[in-house]
C-alpha cells in the first residue's frame, strides 16, 4: 500500500544542513493498523507530513498502491486516497463544520449523514454542525472535528497525528473502538496513527519507533509493545489524565 | 414583476433578492424613473419635489412590515443623485431593503450617488440590508457613491449590512450616525474588489447618549490591482462602547488601507479597534488540499468564507 524507501528530509538552517527524516525505510501493508511512536521532535510529524504530500523528501522515493507518488502534490495524494489528520489543526474564519465535513467526503451529503461523523468522535451533532470552524470552538473540540472530517473521506490510508491529544477519556475510549472498526471494516483501508496512548498501541497491528529522524524499531506489535511499556513512548491514559491533576 | 428586461430583473435578484414583486411597501427605481411603487396602510412612500427622492414614513408601532427600494442602471452614461428620507416612528420594528445593481454595456461610466438619511424614532428597531452589484462589458464605469446618515433616538436600535462583492468599479461610502442614549448601532460590511477597482468606506459614528454603542466589523478580500481604504472613526462623547473591526485578505497586488481612529471625550468612552490584514493563511490552504481541492478551490471556499 504504502512504500518509503531510503527516505531523508533535511533542512537549511543557519548555513548548515539539518537532518530530521534520515534514512526511512518503512512498508505499511494494505488493511494495517500501524502505530509509530517515539519520543517529541523524533520526527513523526515531518514523516505524516512527507506521506501527505505537504513538505517532499530531499531523498528517496514514496510509493502509493506501486505508483511512484515522490513528486505529486497534495491534492493529488488527496485524490488518490490518502487523508491525513494534523496534530495542529486550522481554524477558518466563516467555514462551518458542516462546510468541511461535506469538503471531505468529496459529494453532496445531507446534514444527517455529515452528523453521523460527529457523533462518532463523541460530538453531540447538532450542536456542532452549523459551527464555525473558529477561535470559538476549544481545543479538544477541534480536535475532534478534524478527526471527523477525516473519517468522512472514507480514505485507503489514512494518517491520524496524536489523534489522542486534547480529549477526554470518554471520546478517547470511543476514538479506539472507531479505529478499530475501520481497521476490521475492510481489507483494504490502512490507518496510520501517531500516538503515545498505551491503548492506541495495544490495537496495532505494527508499531514503529520513530527516534531522532530514523527508525528505532519497527516490528509486529507482540515484538515491539513489551519493550516500551513504562517509557515515555506508552503512556497509558489514566497515567497522562493523572499528570495532568485531570483524575 | 412590472415591464422589466431581463438585464432588470436579474439586478434586481442580486440586489434586493427579488424575483417578483415584493410584499408590502416598495418602490422600484430603473434608469431614473418609478417602474412600481406600493405604499402600505403603516409606511407610505411619496416622492420629494425638490430634489429626486423619496420619503419612506413609517407610522409608530409598525411591526413586522418590510420596504423595499432597490434601484438598477441598465443605460450607459446614467449619472444619478437620489435623496431617500426614512422616518421610522416610535417603537416600530421594519425590514428596509435597498441596494443598486448598474449593467454597463457601453462605453461612457454609469452612476449612482445614493444618498439616504434615516431618522429613528424611540425604542424603534430598523434592519438596513444594502447589496451592490455590477455586470456588463462595457468599458464605461460602474460607480456607487452611497451616503447614509443616521440618526438615533432614545433605545432604538439599528442593524445595517451592506454588501459589495461583484462588478462595482469605483465606490466612495460615507456612514455618519449620531446616537442618543441607550441607542445602539451594529454594521457589518462585506467587501470584495476585483481588477482595478477602487473602494473607500469612511465611517464616522459619533456616541453622544449615555450607554449608547456601536459595532462596526469590516470584512473584505482585495484582488487583482484593487485597493481599498476603510476608515472608521468613532467618537465617544458620553459613557458608551464602540468597536470597529477590520479583517481583510489581500491576493495578487491587491492593497489595503485600514485607518484607525477613535476618540474618547468623556472618562467612560470605552472604544477599541481591531484590524488584521493578511494573504489568505497557507495552513488553511494545505488543509483544504489534504482535503481533496485543488489550490484554486481551496482559495474560493475560504474567500466564500470568509464573506460569508
Ligand atoms: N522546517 C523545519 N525547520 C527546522 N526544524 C524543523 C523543521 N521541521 C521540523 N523541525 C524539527 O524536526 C524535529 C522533528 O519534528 P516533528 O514535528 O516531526 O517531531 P514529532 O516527532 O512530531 O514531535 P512531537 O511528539 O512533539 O509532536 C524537531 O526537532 C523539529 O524542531
Ligand atoms: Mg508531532
Amino acid at each position: 500500500m504504502l512504500e518509503l524507501k531510503n527516505v531523508s528530509y533535511n533542512v537549511d538552517e543557519d548555513g548548515g544542513e539539518i537532518e530530521i527524516i534520515r534514512n526511512v525505510d518503512l512498508e505499511i501493508g494494505s488493511g494495517k493498523l500501524v502505530v509509530v511512536t517515539g519520543p517529541n521532535g523524533g520526527g513523526k510529524s515531518t514523516l505524516a507530513k512527507l506521506i501527505a504530500g505537504i513538505i517532499k523528501p530531499t531523498e528517496g522515493r514514496i510509493y502509493f498502491n506501486g505508483e511512484d507518488i515522490t513528486d505529486a502534490g497534495i491534492t493529488e495524494r488527496a485524490q488518490k486516497g490518502i487523508a491525513f489528520a494534523f496534530q495542529q489543526p486550522v481554524r477558518f474564519k466563516g467555514i462551518r463544520v458542516y462546510d468541511l465535513i461535506r469538503i471531505a467526503s468529496g459529494k453532496r451529503i445531507n446534514t444527517a449523514e455529515a452528523c453521523t461523523y460527529l457523533s462518532k468522535v463523541g460530538l453531540c451533532a447538532r450542536d456542532y454542525i452549523n459551527r464555525e470552524i473558529n477561535s470559538s470552538l476549544s481545543g479538544g473540540e477541534l480536535k475532534r472535528i478534524e478527526i471527523a472530517t477525516v473519517l468522512a473521506r472514507n480514505a485507503v490510508l489514512s494518517v491520524f497525528d496524536e489523534p489522542e491529544a486534547g480529549i477526554d477519556l470518554w471520546s478517547f475510549t470511543n476514538l479506539v473502538d472507531v479505529f478499530r472498526k475501520i481497521r476490521e471494516s475492510s481489507e483494504e483501508r490502512s490507518i496510520l496513527i501517531i500516538s503515545h496512548q498505551e491503548r492506541i498501541l495495544e490495537t496495532a497491528d505494527e508499531i514503529v519507533v520513530l527516534r531522532d529522524g530514523g527508525i528505532g524499531a519497527f516490528g509486529r506489535r507482540e515484538d515491539i509493545l513489551p519493550g516500551l511499556i513504562g517509557t515515555s513512548s506508552a503512556v497509558s491514559a489514566c497515567s497522562r489524565l493523572a499528570s495532568e491533576g485531570r483524575i | 414583476m412590472v415591464k422589466l428586461d431581463e438585464i432588470q430583473k436579474r439586478l434586481m435578484a442580486e440586489v434586493a433578492d427579488l424575483h417578483k414583486v415584493p410584499e408590502g411597501a416598495y418602490n422600484l427605481r430603473v434608469n431614473g424613473e418609478s417602474a412600481g411603487r406600493q405604499s402600505s396602510e403603516n409606511i407610505e412612500i411619496v416622492s420629494k419635489t425638490d430634489v429626486s427622492g423619496l420619503e419612506i414614513h413609517i407610522k409608530p408601532g409598525t411591526k413586522n412590515e418590510s420596504v423595499h427600494i432597490p434601484v438598477v442602471l441598465t443605460q450607459s452614461g446614467m449619472k444619478e443623485t437620489v435623496y431617500n428620507d426614512f422616518f421610522i416612528g416610535e417603537d416600530s420594528d421594519v425590514l428596509i431593503v435597498a441596494g443598486c445593481g448598474i449593467d454597463n454595456c457601453g462605453e461612457q461610466d454609469s452612476e449612482h450617488d445614493g444618498i439616504h438619511r434615516f431618522f429613528v424614532g424611540k425604542n424603534a428597531r430598523i434592519k438596513y440590508v444594502e447589496k451592490h452589484y455590477g455586470s456588463g462589458t462595457g468599458r464605461g464605469k460602474r460607480i456607487l457613491n452611497p451616503g447614509t446618515e443616521v440618526y438615533q433616538e432614545e433605545g432604538s436600535t439599528v442593524e445595517m449590512e451592506m454588501v459589495q462583492i461583484k462588478g462595482v468599479d469605483d465606490t466612495v461610502r460615507t456612514t455618519t450616525a449620531e446616537l442618543k442614549e441607550g441607542a445602539k448601532l451594529t454594521v457589518r460590511e462585506r467587501l470584495m474588489t476585483h481588477g482595478s477597482q477602487n473602494a473607500v468606506s469612511t465611517y464616522v459614528i459619533s456616541l453622544n447618549g449615555n450607554g449608547s454603542s456601536a459595532d462596526v466589523v469590516s470584512r473584505s478580500v482585495a484582488r487583482d490591482d484593487s485597493y481599498q481604504k476603510f476608515d472608521a472613526r468613532i467618537i465617544g462623547n458620553a459613557p458608551s462602547h464602540g468597536h470597529t473591526e477590520c479583517d481583510s485578505i489581500i491576493m495578487d497586488r491587491g492593497r489595503i488601507l485600514a485607518v484607525p481612529g477613535l476618540e474618547a471625550n468623556d472618562l467612560d468612552a470605552e472604544l477599541v479597534h481591531e484590524a488584521a490584514i493578511g494573504k489568505i493563511a497557507g495552513d488553511q490552504l494545505i488543509k483544504l488540499m489534504t482535503l481533496g481541492l485543488s489550490e484554486q478551490e481551496a482559495e474560493e471556499q475560504i474567500i466564500n468564507g470568509f464573506l460569508r
